[in-house]
């Protein structure tokens, strides 16, 4: 799978009162919840036309905080199609999986800048920055993890493997 | 092993397990609340769910936004009460029957040590200070249990955090858990089980091994867990269950090993934007930080022995002019002992709001958002940007003592200098 796109930088320890604010969450709905994706880091980034097929980049610990699924829904209903970050909260990352939002853990995230277009090949973990013409190794996913994304998340993968009929 | 593997190796049966490993696991308890059920609820559906894998596991707990706040919080909670109702789901807790989560299920004796737990809840690691292995997790995970009974985890590395020394006063459970944060920083414990130990834990109350474990994942904790010993079997014994001392290997293997004396421990004070911020209540005085509101309560500081700690520094006194003091009890029992024990009279005395439980304010949901530039010193467990309110507001936390310190004086304050 390939994903192309612009790059839109974020810091270091995005929390997920900043992805999706607490007053925002009296409702489920993805495309509601689109709207304010990063409102509290970015306000207005969730409204803006030119995020759909974006690639955000950030630092350590992204998606700290709270449980909320929230976060990366909004995040994927935005239209994002991938977050690179050097590390990753423990619950965002599994509910990342969980939902098939695609994330990439780089050592090394600094070189990005705004507006540079990445490409990102996920089974070779391979991340090309494409403006820049930098090449960067990905974390490959773990075997256990790569069998949830390849049956299209975790409710698909227990569908197929784990009720019985 | 770690007493990470070892409540996991017994999960699955087998005689030891690795960090590092993914286990697919039984879960004893799913729990459930106003925001994140309706989206497990959804997907349950949407997957073919007719019938949870065991209504008997299955909790829902309505706290962050009730009474609710407004339509779409109510049709969340309309949701919750249908599904329960439906699937024969008996934990469902009601307004007038609730309490925070975390506060609740230990109170209700829900969870003992050796379950397996997950939420739907960041601080669903609280119960870890009952020795179970709970851990949050997203809503898709809990469809997963509604429709399977199970859920997958990767074992964790652990960091032993060793207490010794002697809590000194008005220096609490709370103090302990924000100056390990300082020390760790808020990811320094990512993917990682804390595990508590050292001679100090046997001096540590239940409410107080709460509010520690409560905050684990404000350092990116998994879970955050204290042995079983004659503290945790007495209280469980209370609600009538019989479990055995629990504790780690001797020899077991940690990813890391700090030791905190709480003898050289002083009231701490998290700064914003970082629950792990913290300064000694002493520098924070010098800096005379003016606040608007003090918030005493959440699932991190709401419970019984914090209001006896907030009604010993507000006994006599008030709240200082031009201060919103709100305090809000962990849950309904919480209630009932604070009335017998006159600390809703000495609250009332002093000026403060008392409420009904809820998360409220706590994720700025609800009863007492920060306006514009406002500054709050708040007893819950995370002060990033917005999180009570307006994006430009204030949070600092701090422990039961130092925020009605606070209230009184008008800015952030000593309770030792009172
Ligand atoms: S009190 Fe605060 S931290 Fe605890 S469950 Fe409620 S919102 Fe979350």
């Amino acid at each position: 799978m390939i994903i192309k796109g612009k790059v839109f930088i974020f810091g270091d320890n995005v929390n997920t009162d900043e992805i999706i604010p607490a007053r925002y969450l009296n409702t489920s709905d993805p495309a509601e919840l689109a709207k304010y994706c990063m409102e509290d880091a970015r306000p207005g980034f969730g409204q803006r036309d030119d995020i759909k097929g974006g690639i955000i980049v950030a630092g350590e610990n992204f998606g700290c905080g709270s449980s909320r699924e929230h976060a990366p829904i909004a995040i994927k209903a935005a239209g994002i199609s991938c977050v690179i970050a050097e590390s990753f909260a423990r619950i965002f990352f599994r509910n990342a999986i969980n939902i098939g939002l695609p994330i990439v853990e780089l050592p090394d995230t600094s070189s990005f800048s705004e507006g540079d277009i990445v490409e990102i090949d996920l089974t070779q973990g391979k991340v090309v920055n494409v403006t820049k013409g930098v090449e960067h190794d990905a974390k490959p996913y773990p075997r256990f993890l790569r069998e949830i994304v390849e049956a299209g998340g975790w409710l698909e993968y227990c569908v197929k493997s784990l009720t019985k009929k | 092993m770690t007493l990470a593997q070892k409540l996991l190796s017994r999960k699955a049966e087998r005689s030891n397990v690795e960090p590092g490993e993914f286990l697919l696991l039984d879960v004893d308890l799913a729990l459930a609340n106003d925001i994140t059920a309706p989206l497990a609820i959804q997907k349950f559906r949407e997957y073919g769910g007719k019938k949870v894998f065991d209504p008997e596991k299955v909790v829902l707990v309505p706290d962050h936004f009730v009474p609710n706040k407004d339509i779409k919080s109510a049709m969340q909670v309309k949701l919750l009460r249908e599904f329960a109702k439906e699937q024969g789901i008996k934990h469902f807790y009601e307004v007038g029957r609730m309490g925070i989560e975390h506060v609740l299920l230990p109170e209700e004796g829900l969870v003992k040590s050796g379950d397996l737990v997950v939420g739907a809840d960041s601080h669903t690691c609280t119960y870890g200070a009952l020795g179970s292995f709970a851990t949050g997790v997203g809503s898709t995970d809990i469809a997963g249990v509604y429709l399977t009974g199970k859920v997958w985890l990767k074992v964790p590395e652990s960091i032993n955090v060793k207490l010794q020394g002697h809590l000194g006063e008005f220096v609490t459970a709370k103090d302990v858990i924000l100056k390990i944060i300082s020390i760790l920083g808020v990811d320094g414990a990512n993917y990682k089980a804390l595990e508590f130990s050292g001679p100090a834990i046997y001096e540590i109350t239940m409410d107080g091994r709460f509010t520690i474990s409560n905050m684990a994942i404000e350092a990116g904790g998994k879970t955050g867990l204290f042995p079983v010993d004659e503290i945790t079997m007495a209280y469980e014994k209370e609600r009538g269950i019989e479990v055995e001392p629990l504790s780690a290997d001797e020899d077991a293997v940690y990813w890391k090993e700090l030791t905190i004396d709480l003898s050289e421990l002083e009231p701490q004070v998290a700064y914003p934007y970082l629950p792990s911020n913290a300064k000694s209540v002493v520098e924070a005085e010098k800096e005379r930080i003016r606040v608007d509101q003090v918030v005493i309560g959440s699932c991190t500081n709401g419970r019984i022995e914090d209001l006896r700690l907030a009604a010993q520094i507000l006994k006599g006194r008030k709240v200082a002019p031009g201060v919103r003091c709100i305090i809000i009890p962990g849950s309904q029992s919480v209630v009932k002992q604070a009335l017998k024990e006159g600390l809703v009279d000495i609250f009332l005395d002093s000026e403060c709001a008392f409420s009904t439980p809820t998360c409220g304010p706590c994720l700025g949901g609800h009863m007492g958002i920060l306006a514009e530039g406002e500054v709050a010193i708040s007893t819950t467990n995370r002060n990033f940007v917005g999180r009570m309110g307006h994006p430009k507001s204030k949070v600092f936390l701090a422990s039961p003592a130092v925020a009605a310190a606070s209230a009184v004086r008008g800015y952030i304050a000593d309770p030792r200098r009172l």
